[in-house]
């Protein structure tokens, strides 16, 4: 296996500034892709050409999807949820934007010595709650420790395995000129949830994680059309991150209007008043669609129906100007550019 | 939401568009000083939507674009020491010094942490009593009381493991730097609202009277800018040169008394190096005598660390509004958010990431795509 070609990458500015791992590095952003794309793709390879949440494989005649996510969130326990319910709805998630039922997942636990046993058997109690919930078991598992100081507590990585129906084919690739973009609920609220509780900051009301398996959802959107393009759960990097890989990976066009935007009231202050941009801000139970223009309406209609995508609204549009740049329209009628960001959202000073 | 839609309200701001529109007749060049408005006018268009005539320069008001290199340097130097866990507001994080930002420090082991206060810095020195907690004060007056008070809060506890690496800077020694080049191409200053509800306006009436240029003080929201603008334009218009307070909601005369007590208590008037502009004489705060055990680079003996900045980076220039960040030949290639030459582009309101963030559409396509 050749050596990582350091000198000879790509990208014209590559990694250059950090000879170490950083937090962005983990942040979703600009950094994370770099990492993926002049590290891992070139020695791991590129098994379909195409990022997305889930790899999909052809398994006996089968199109599976299959996707791994590890799960590092800090407090363990947060308003709307906990690290458990997330490692199983994210994987769920990860699975279902390939429009596949999700079948199985694993657990795998990295746990620190010390932790106390009240609060992984929390953790779990809400993992079999989540996955009980959602309809997909958990068959296999692994378990370590590791000494006092070497893990924060507890590490949970989960996979899964889902079957995709027959014609469907949902991928970043798909998204064309002229398709629809929906949202399928509010934005901000996981990351806000977990960062006023890690910084023990107060909003007067108590902004909950949208934490949510979506895999009902998406079945109910393929319901009304097998010809969904594209679908990505908005984790970190929050929506622009999605509708930024989006717009590259397609080489189209994205356009959304501002004021469309679903940000609650909570959250929109706690961003004002921490520097922060809700667009930019993870959620763990929210998904962006591309839809065809001619199925847009019975889509949203069936999303509205489905009880994780009551608050499912219309902001945008794929178009074929400006290929791979995102671009919103402000309240006022003009217009920026939304680009990926770059590793982990920093409070503004002021 | 209260406070906040009703000052983003786009009727009133097409409302706002059009009498700016209509009063103006000739070129003007305005610039706004902060920060907080740049980024607001950047993100929301506003500039697109004013008449040609009227350019805005992105002034100085970054706190974190004009702390120079050699404060980082001496950031660096200090946060990579293993006894010391060190505090900073987190855009500060990616700024880069001379070999490497405060993240690199960290993933060298550096014990670096985001703090939304000083008086969180403070308990975690509370917390640590075996380590030095260094807590990084950059800001323009507005962030001043609060750094004051983290360093009284301190001293009237008796810690000895709590220190400030302080580089405060203050805004009317820069308006009158900037008006007084004769390379000055700006018609009026929007002051910058919240340094104002600390420092009062009577620091400004001088300035209007010493350059002839009228000031109005602004808030942040886009109502507010647009306000803020509106006036400017009408007293240029009128060839006056007044003090005028748009953000009156917040700002008075006088200004927070309590407030400036703190700063003097703790503060004092010194030169200060500005990064990309140079040495202002009397434009800055640094850690009085009585507060001198308190003074990082006193504490870790970093004084004499300085660093000369990157010969490509302009950024001077477009601080001044000689340069639009994009006529910076370095722009989008060797400078871009994610390896960026000067702080301007490192901030999200810096005048060069601002710029870079919201407006490439506009600037030539192999821009950015890097």
């Amino acid at each position: 296996m050749a050596d990582p070609d350091f000198d000879g990458w790509s990208c014209p500015l590559p990694l250059r500034r950090y000879e170490r791992i950083v937090m962005g590095h983990g942040g979703g952003g600009q950094l994370s892709a770099e990492l993926v794309e002049h590290l891992f793709l070139p020695i791991l390879g590129d098994h379909d050409g195409e990022m997305h949440d889930a790899a999909r494989l052809s398994l006996e005649g089968r199109d599976v999807s299959f996707s791994t996510d590890s799960y590092v969130v800090r407090p363990l326990f947060f308003p709307g949820g906990s690290i458990g319910d997330l490692a199983i709805h994210g994987t769920i998630n990860d699975i279902a934007m390939r429009g596949a039922e999700p079948v199985a997942l694993s657990v795998g636990f990295i746990l620190e010595e010390g932790l106390p046993m009240e609060t992984l058997g929390r953790v779990v109690e809400a993992m079999g709650a989540a996955a009980d919930a959602a309809g997909v078991p958990v068959v296999t598992g692994d378990t370590k420790v590791v000494d006092r100081g070497q893990a924060d507590g507890l590490y949970v990585n989960t996979a899964g395995i889902g079957v995709i129906p027959d014609g469907v084919d949902i991928r970043p690739r798909r998204a064309e000129p002229g398709d629809v973009v929906i949202l399928s609920g509010t934005l901000g609220q996981h990351g806000v949830a977990v960062m006023s509780k890690r910084e023990g900051l107060e909003f007067g009301t108590e902004i909950r994680s949208d934490s949510a398996p979506l895999h009902g959802l998406v079945a109910a959107m393929l319901a009304v059309t097998k010809d969904l393009h594209v679908l990505r759960d908005m984790t970190r990097g929050g929506m622009s991150a999605s509708l930024s890989e989006i717009a590259a990976s397609a080489k189209v066009g994205i356009e959304f209007e501002e004021a469309k935007l679903p940000i609650p009231g909570d959250v929109a202050a706690a961003c004002s008043f921490l520097g922060l941009d809700a667009i930019s801000i993870a959620n763990e139970g929210r998904l962006v669609a591309i839809v065809p223009p001619g199925h847009a309406d019975a889509v949203l209609a069936a999303m509205r129906d489905h009880e994780h995508g009551r608050g499912a609204v219309v902001v945008g549009s794929v178009t074929d100007e400006h290929p791979g740049v995102v671009v919103a329209r402000t309240p006022f009628g003009a217009s920026r550019v939304v680009d990926l960001p770059l590793g982990e959202q920093l409070p503004r000073i002021c | 939401m209260k406070f906040l839609d009703e000052f983003n309200d786009p009727e009133i701001a097409k409302q706002l568009f059009a009498q700016i529109a209509e009063m103006t007749t000739r070129p003007w060049a305005i610039m706004e000083v902060c920060g907080g408005q740049t980024y607001s006018i950047i993100r929301n268009g506003i500039d697109q939507l004013l008449p040609d005539e009227i350019e805005l320069i992105h002034g100085p008001g970054c706190p974190v674009c004009v702390t120079p290199l050699g404060t980082i340097d001496k950031a660096l130097e200090i946060a990579a020491r293993p006894d010391v866990i060190f505090t900073s507001f987190g855009d500060m994080l990616r700024v880069p010094g001379s070999d490497e930002d405060l993240f690199g420090v960290k993933s060298g082991g550096g014990d670096v942490r985001i703090v939304y206060s000083p008086l969180d810095a403070v308990k975690i020195a509370e917390e640590n009593p075996d380590k030095q907690v260094v807590f990084f004060a950059i800001g323009f007056e507005t962030t001043a009381p609060a750094n004051a008070m983290s360093l009284q809060v301190a001293k009237r506890r008796g810690m000895d493991n709590y220190s400030m690496l302080a580089s405060h800077v203050l805004v009317p020694p820069a308006i009158d730097t900037i008006a007084s080049s004769p390379n000055n191409r700006v018609d009026g200053f929007l002051a910058a609202g919240h340094v104002c509800s600390v420092m009062g306006t009577w620091q400004y009436g001088p300035l209007v009277e010493k350059h002839q240029v009228p000031i109005v003080v602004t808030g942040f929201e886009p109502l507010d800018v647009l306000e803020g603008l509106r006036r400017m334009i009408s007293q240029l218009e009128r060839g006056v040169a007044e003090l005028d307070n748009a953000y009156a909601r917040v700002v008075v005369e006088e200004g927070n008394l309590p407030a400036q007590e703190l700063i003097a208590d703790v503060f004092e008037v010194c030169d200060r190096q500005w990064r990309g502009i140079g040495e202002i004489p009397q434009s800055g705060w640094r850690i009085s005598p009585a507060f001198r055990e308190f003074d990082a680079e006193y504490r870790f003996g970093v004084g004499d660390i300085d660093a000369p900045e990157s010969p490509l980076c302009r950024s001077g220039e477009v601080l001044q509004g000689l340069l639009k960040p994009n006529q910076c030949e370095a722009f989008g290639k060797e400078c871009t958010p994610r390896t960026p030459l000067g702080a301007t582009m490192v901030s999200s309101e810096g005048a060069c990431g601002a710029y870079y963030q919201y407006r490439r559409l506009e600037v030539p396509v192999e821009v950015g795509r890097g």
